[in-house]
């Protein structure tokens, strides 16, 4: 199991081939198109991310081993690229770890400057809904 | 050609890149940019004449006076009001709308029961503050339907018959758009107003978009109140105005309370100053207010240049194309009888969102969303839409290369 900070390198470096904004977010798109879809019956209001301007479903489940693991689903394709890089940080990874980890690849990315503010304001949400699954799921 | 070249000139930032690519400015009915006239009395007034205005009697203050009076004459003189009394500066648009439902109501003009008429394709600010009316007083909105929508012929066209049935139900006000920011189509204000008025029916327009792309001749027009923003039409933000008739103005009560608005004020009793003053509570934005002067200045200069509308027409004709272009388009309003170049859209299989971002790493800056016009946008557009919309100084060669990046857009996101 890799752990999130080499994850997070990863994806850094996937991102650096790219001298492109365009091109990044066209790599974003195909993130986009292998997310862990949400299944059709959890897209509920109360798995409904607030927050963003297009909408965004996000469940957690957590297995035998205290892992836990993430499905998601947006009307927006670059939402999905964006919630597809989070899903894979914490995929699999236990509340502690998740709870604990410094999330800075999106930084590192250059990813943040280059969101509008309103992209950035949905981000945020969809990080906060992460840590507090992983709160309820580490008090559970 | 040349009158685009002779324009642009005057716009320092449509020489700017986004992304690496020269910008292509596509949202101007959110806001315009400004020309060197603008910019540079905004930056005279702050380096010569900063002071507060309608106060002091030094050098500075009357010099800053007569500036902020100048823009004010200017607003007078581009809407041809009979009087520069009957001309209120105002934060924007919103503010005078505010201005003037609450005022309406608070006068006893509008109460409980009454009906205030809107239609279905109003900005927030056109229907919001007559909404806090209707809790506050009793009243409540009567909504006409348009004419927009893949189920309909799409002309954008207001109701008539619902307006008229409405007005004979008795409303107390009628608050419409020019031009829904949304749609794009021109309403026909002189039948509106007649109507009416026929009935005795006060009339404000919201002439954020219209009077930016026609001319407008409140005297002619007959309306009670017409209001616009001044970041909309080359000047800075935070001002507009509000045109009321000298009727109107005098029967209204006073919005805010504070310095500027009064006559005389002792603990007891505080008596108001005259029109417009009244309405103009503490320290206006003087530095845009003056701003408005050379801004209408030059937008009257434009319009009446032989060759704006015809260069109107090409870019219309343009975008016509480049939204043809790509399949599965929907326009709002595609059938308007007439139209500003202003277009709102969806594209099947394309979230809007998505589509402004990789538009804007192109360099094409577009709106997105609901365009603070939630109502028609979720009727029409699923709860979003996408939205161009220019302006003189915008090229056909603009709209041109906008046709091929939506095409690589859609490529890339269906």
């Amino acid at each position: 199991m890799k752990s999130i900070d080499d994850i997070q390198r990863e994806i850094v470096e996937e991102f650096a081939v790219y001298d492109e904004w365009l091109d990044k977010y066209e790599y974003l798109i195909d993130l986009g198109r292998e997310l862990p879809l949400a299944a059709e019956g959890d897209k509920t209001d109360a798995n409904l991310i607030e927050g963003c301007q297009s909408r965004v479903w996000l469940t957690c489940t957590r297995d035998e081993d205290g892992r836990l693991h993430f499905a998601a689903d947006s009307d927006a394709i670059i939402t999905k690229g964006l919630i597809s890089l989070l899903i894979r940080v914490f995929e699999g990874q236990t509340p502690a770890d998740i709870l604990a980890a410094d999330l800075h690849f999106i930084d590192d990315i250059g990813l943040k400057e280059n969101l509008s503010p309103t992209r950035a304001g949905g981000l945020a949400a969809m990080i906060k809904r992460i840590r507090s699954y992983a709160e309820s799921f580490a008090e559970g | 050609m040349l009158f685009e070249q002779q324009i642009r000139s005057q716009f320092p930032i449509l020489g700017r890149e986004v992304a690496s690519r020269p910008m292509v400015y596509f949202d101007n009915a959110a806001t315009s940019q400004r020309p060197e006239c603008v910019l540079a009395l905004q930056d005279e007034i702050c380096r010569r004449h900063n002071a507060n205005i309608h106060r002091a009697v030094h050098t500075l203050s009357y010099e800053a006076t007569d500036l902020y009076e100048k823009g004010r004459a200017a607003a007078q003189k581009f809407v041809n009001a009979a009087s520069a009394d009957e001309i209120v500066l105002t934060a924007g648009t919103t503010a005078a709308i505010n201005l003037v439902a609450q005022c309406m109501a608070r006068g006893g003009f509008i109460g409980k029961g009454d009906g205030i008429l809107l239609t279905e394709a109003e900005h927030h600010s056109n229907i919001v503050p007559w909404q806090m009316v209707c809790e506050q007083y009793g009243a409540h909105l009567e909504v006409i339907p348009v004419d927009a929508g893949r189920d309909s012929a799409n002309t954008g066209a207001v109701d008539m018959e619902a307006y008229r049935a409405a007005l004979r139900r008795g409303v107390k006000m009628v608050s419409i758009a020019h031009v829904s920011n949304i749609l794009g189509a021109v309403n026909p204000l002189r039948e509106m107003v007649a109507e009416a008025h026929a009935l005795g029916i006060p009339v404000l327009i919201d002439g954020a978009q219209g009077i930016v792309h026609r001319k407008v001749d409140v005297q002619e027009l007959g309306c009670d109140f017409y209001t616009f923003s001044g970041h909309k039409i080359y000047a800075p933000t935070g001002i507009g105005v509000l045109y009321g008739k000298r009727e109107w103005l005098e029967k209204l009560p006073p919005y805010m309370g504070g310095g500027d608005m009064v006559g005389k004020v002792t603990f007891e009793k505080t008596t108001y100053a005259d029109i417009p003053l009244k309405f103009e509570a503490g320290t206006a934005n003087f530095v845009a207010g003056a701003c408005l002067a050379p801004a209408l200045e030059f937008a009257s200069q434009m319009a009446a240049d032989p060759a704006a509308q015809a260069h109107e027409k090409a870019l219309m004709a343009a975008m016509d194309a480049a939204l043809a272009s790509v399949e599965g388009v929907f326009v709002a309003a595609k059938e308007a009888a007439e139209r500003i170049p202003l277009y709102s859209f969806t594209i099947e299989g394309v979230h809007p969102l998505d589509a402004a971002t990789l538009l804007d790493k192109m360099g094409f800056e577009l709106r997105s969303g609901h365009m603070c016009a939630e109502p028609i946008v979720d009727r029409i557009g699923g709860g979003s839409m996408l939205r161009a919309s220019l302006m003189p100084y915008s090229t056909v060669a603009e709209v041109e290369a906008f046709a091929d990046a939506l095409q690589r857009v859609v490529k890339m996101l269906r």
